[in-house]
């Protein structure tokens, strides 16, 4: 569980955090963001950020029929891409919704645990810890 | 441009047809980058010059540029239309998710035509237009979201921006404006009521996509480096803590905060009014518009006491900014936070544009003063400087009431004091409504000059922040207002929001440009921005616009600005100038 939300009160909803998680994957834009961030019914009452809390039990690998997203050690998933299919199983079986998609490929976007979603948000509100 | 982005494509709606079509126009984006300069070449385009503003032809244009979704703060989209509070150009630009969300569906302008029979309201998902019934969404009165409403209704993966009109719109008050995300407006010159007047309640916008960059490893390092700049750099400072409210004591103290209709300099309850008082006793959140890391809006959480049941409260979040708390705040003599935001509260509500109407009452207000406003006209209210109530009940009959004087004052400062007198102290330029700047030539010449008669044409205020310091003379006044309001064609054609502009210089825009496909240099910059600043006088011409004909008021020589008293020669001068200047671009 390398990325903490540590306070969803303080987050602005700028998105950031999520065209970082773009560049992460040589991408520009949201589509292949792994992170989310939606306002609380309306932006008055603030927002909430979703991020890959790196499941010891994954369910998105469960999901998977082609055996592509492998467990991490310390949780969360890895994904071998040349298994995948791109059903989007694993995309519905995380009620975090927490994979990005990059539709070229037509395939999932995984969160690689590489905190830099948390190194861009400009108030802290996620936190890295190294596994 | 990138062969593969989508920024060129156009979407063109037409409300009376239900019917909607895509054109590839590589020609505009790439001569034009976009926004602003994309959208008045479709407003000229696509808006006949003898048409009223209410007509069904008169076509709403949404334009984006190459920009948006790459580099953060570019987080604004343009609006163009005829306005029906000026008769001529309209033009507002508003932030919230819609850049993003235009980007993210796919398109780099959206032109709405026509008229629908019904209230009805449109969704943009991606490829495909919806046109919605909004029957029961129209005439809501206070208290129903029809955001909210609209919300629990289209699902709409990614990212979203709802876009709708209150009651001033449906009823086509002249400034009534369109709200997006709660908290952001196409403010200025009467979009609302070019909604209202097409039956069009709301525009609902989503999609999600990635975008193509010309060099990845550059993009990944510009935009590093530009979101350092933001973050840290003491020329975002004024955004971030207490946000534009900042300025209230500094223009107070140097007389440049427009005070009960420029009557006066003084205000008793300064203190209590400005941007620390808001902040210490009612700031409750900060948030952003996509993209953006200043997150330059503040929340105030208003508390109100049930007046019929102890124990019951009602807590509001109202957003609230420097010219909020020039307009609803020190024009109207307000002295306390709560009754300024109980204003601005209710114009939130009517979907009214908060600057105008601030003027409208304090017009009013010195009107009523004076006797030229009796109370058979106002209906028995009274007139006085900083009774909230009263206020309150004014936009209340504004919007609602059926009175003359009311029914005059949907229309205006302008109107209004062409019918009842008063021009005197009319604080209109070019028929609209003063910005919260009375600090000297740069600011009222650049608002009466400029292409939509706003304080952000060319940010005078900065130029008489300048002249405090250094004098300028007429020549070189001028000449600042020109050259700054070209450029910021440029940085509303990216859409870079005017907040990022000390950060978004030429060489930083060159480079973006670069990565998004453009070559172009600062001589092709300079250019493209005086080309589209022409195309806006040329259009304001062809619909009725007389630069002859450009007044100021009275009002504005008899009270000390923050360079002191304007001296009517180098105002006269400094005109003459101007004139000559525009005319050389035509
Ligand atoms: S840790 Fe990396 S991959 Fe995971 S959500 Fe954050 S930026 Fe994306
Ligand atoms: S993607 Fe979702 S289900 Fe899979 S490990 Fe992350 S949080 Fe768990
Ligand atoms: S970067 Fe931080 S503040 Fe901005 S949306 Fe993400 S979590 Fe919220």
């Amino acid at each position: 569980m390398p990325v903490f939300v540590k306070d969803n009160e303080k987050c602005v909803g700028c998105l950031i955090c999520c065209f970082a998680c773009g560049r992460a994957h040589m991408a520009v834009g949201l589509e292949s963001s792994c992170i989310k961030v939606s306002s609380i019914g309306g932006i008055s009452r603030g927002f909430a950020v979703y991020v890959c809390r790196g499941c010891i039990d994954p369910p998105c690998s469960r999901a998977c029929p082609e055996d592509a997203l492998s467990v991490r050690k310390n949780g969360g998933v890895l994904l071998k891409e040349d298994r995948c299919n791109g059903c989007g199983a694993c995309v519905k079986a995380c009620i975090f919704d927490a994979i990005g998609w990059n539709s070229k490929k037509n395939k999932p976007v995984i969160c690689i645990q590489c905190g830099e979603c948390a190194r861009n948000c400009p108030y802290r509100v996620l936190e890295y810890v190294r596994t | 441009m990138i062969k593969q982005d989508p920024i060129k494509r156009v979407l063109y709606i037409d409300l009376s047809k239900k019917s909607y079509s895509i054109e590839e126009r590589d020609d505009l984006f790439a001569n034009y980058i976009g926004g602003t300069g994309v959208a008045i070449k479709l407003l000229n385009q696509n808006c006949p010059s003898n048409i009223d503003a209410s007509s069904p032809e008169n076509p709403i244009i949404f334009a984006i540029g190459p920009l948006n979704g790459l580099f953060p703060i570019a987080s604004k989209t343009v609006a163009l239309f005829k306005s029906p509070h000026t008769g001529n150009l309209g033009e507002s630009h508003a932030g919230g998710r819609s850049a993003l969300a235009i980007r993210m569906a796919g398109y780099g302008a959206i032109v709405i035509k026509g008229k629908s029979e019904r209230p009805s309201y449109i969704t943009i998902h991606g490829d495909k237009v919806y046109f919605r019934d909004a029957t029961t969404l129209w005439g809501l009165k206070e208290g129903v979201s029809p955001a909210s409403l609209i919300r629990r209704r289209e699902e709409g993966a990614g990212l979203r921006t709802i876009m709708r009109i209150g009651p001033a719109g449906e009823r086509g008050i002249t400034y009534s404006c369109v709200t997006l995300e709660t908290y952001r407006h196409f403010g200025r010159l009467g979009l609302g009521a070019v909604f209202g007047s097409k039956n069009l309640k709301a525009v609902v916008i989503s999609g999600k996509r990635d975008l193509p960059v010309l060099d990845f490893k550059d993009y990944r390092a510009l935009y590093g480096e530009l979101l350092k700049q933001l973050a840290e750099s003491d020329k975002m400072k004024k955004y971030h803590e207490l946000g534009t409210p900042a300025n209230v004591k500094p223009l107070y103290f140097s007389k440049g905060l427009p005070i009960k209709n420029l009557l006066t300099n003084e205000h008793d309850g300064i203190d209590e009014i400005s941007g620390e008082s808001f902040a210490e006793k009612h700031l409750s959140r900060r948030v952003a518009c996509s993209h953006c890391p200043v997150a330059c809006i503040h929340l105030a959480a208003l508390r109100k006491p049930y007046e019929d049941e102890p124990y019951f409260y009602r807590t509001v979040n109202i957003s609230y900014d420097y010219e909020l708390l020039y307009a609803l705040g020190s024009m109207l003599g307000v002295t306390d936070t709560k009754g300024v935001l109980s204003l601005i509260e209710i114009v939130e509500e009517m979907g009214l544009d908060a600057i105008s109407t601030g003027v409208v009452l304090s017009w009013l207000t010195e009107a009523y003063e004076k006797g030229i406003i009796t109370d058979a006209l106002t209906e028995g209210l009274k007139l006085e400087w900083g009774n909230v109530d009263t206020y309150l009940e004014v936009i209340r009959r504004i919007v609602y009431g059926n009175g003359e004087l009311y029914e005059d004052l949907r229309k205006g400062v302008a109107y209004a004091s062409n019918k009842y007198g008063g021009k005197e102290f009319a604080l209109v330029f070019g028929k609209n409504e003063m910005p919260g700047y009375h600090t000297g030539y740069g600011s009222h010449l650049g608002v009466l000059f400029g292409a939509r008669h706003s304080h952000l044409d060319s940010g005078g205020y900065a130029i008489d922040k300048e002249m405090m310091l250094k004098p300028l003379n007429e020549e070189q006044l001028a000449d600042k207002i020109i050259t700054e309001e070209c450029w910021r064609q440029i940085l509303s054609s990216l859409v870079i929001c005017f907040f990022g502009r000390e950060i978004y210089i030429p060489e930083v825009v060159i480079k973006c440009l670069r990565i998004a496909g453009y070559e172009i240099d600062e001589e092709d910059l300079n250019r493209i921005g005086k080309e589209i600043y022409r195309e806006k006088y040329l259009f304001k011409i062809k619909h009725g616009f007389e630069i002859e004909n450009l007044s100021l008021p009275d009002r504005i020589f008899e009270l000390p600005t923050s360079v002191g008293i304007l001296d009517r020669r180098f105002i006269q001068k400094a005109t003459e100038i101007l004139k000559e200047k525009i005319k050389s671009l035509l």
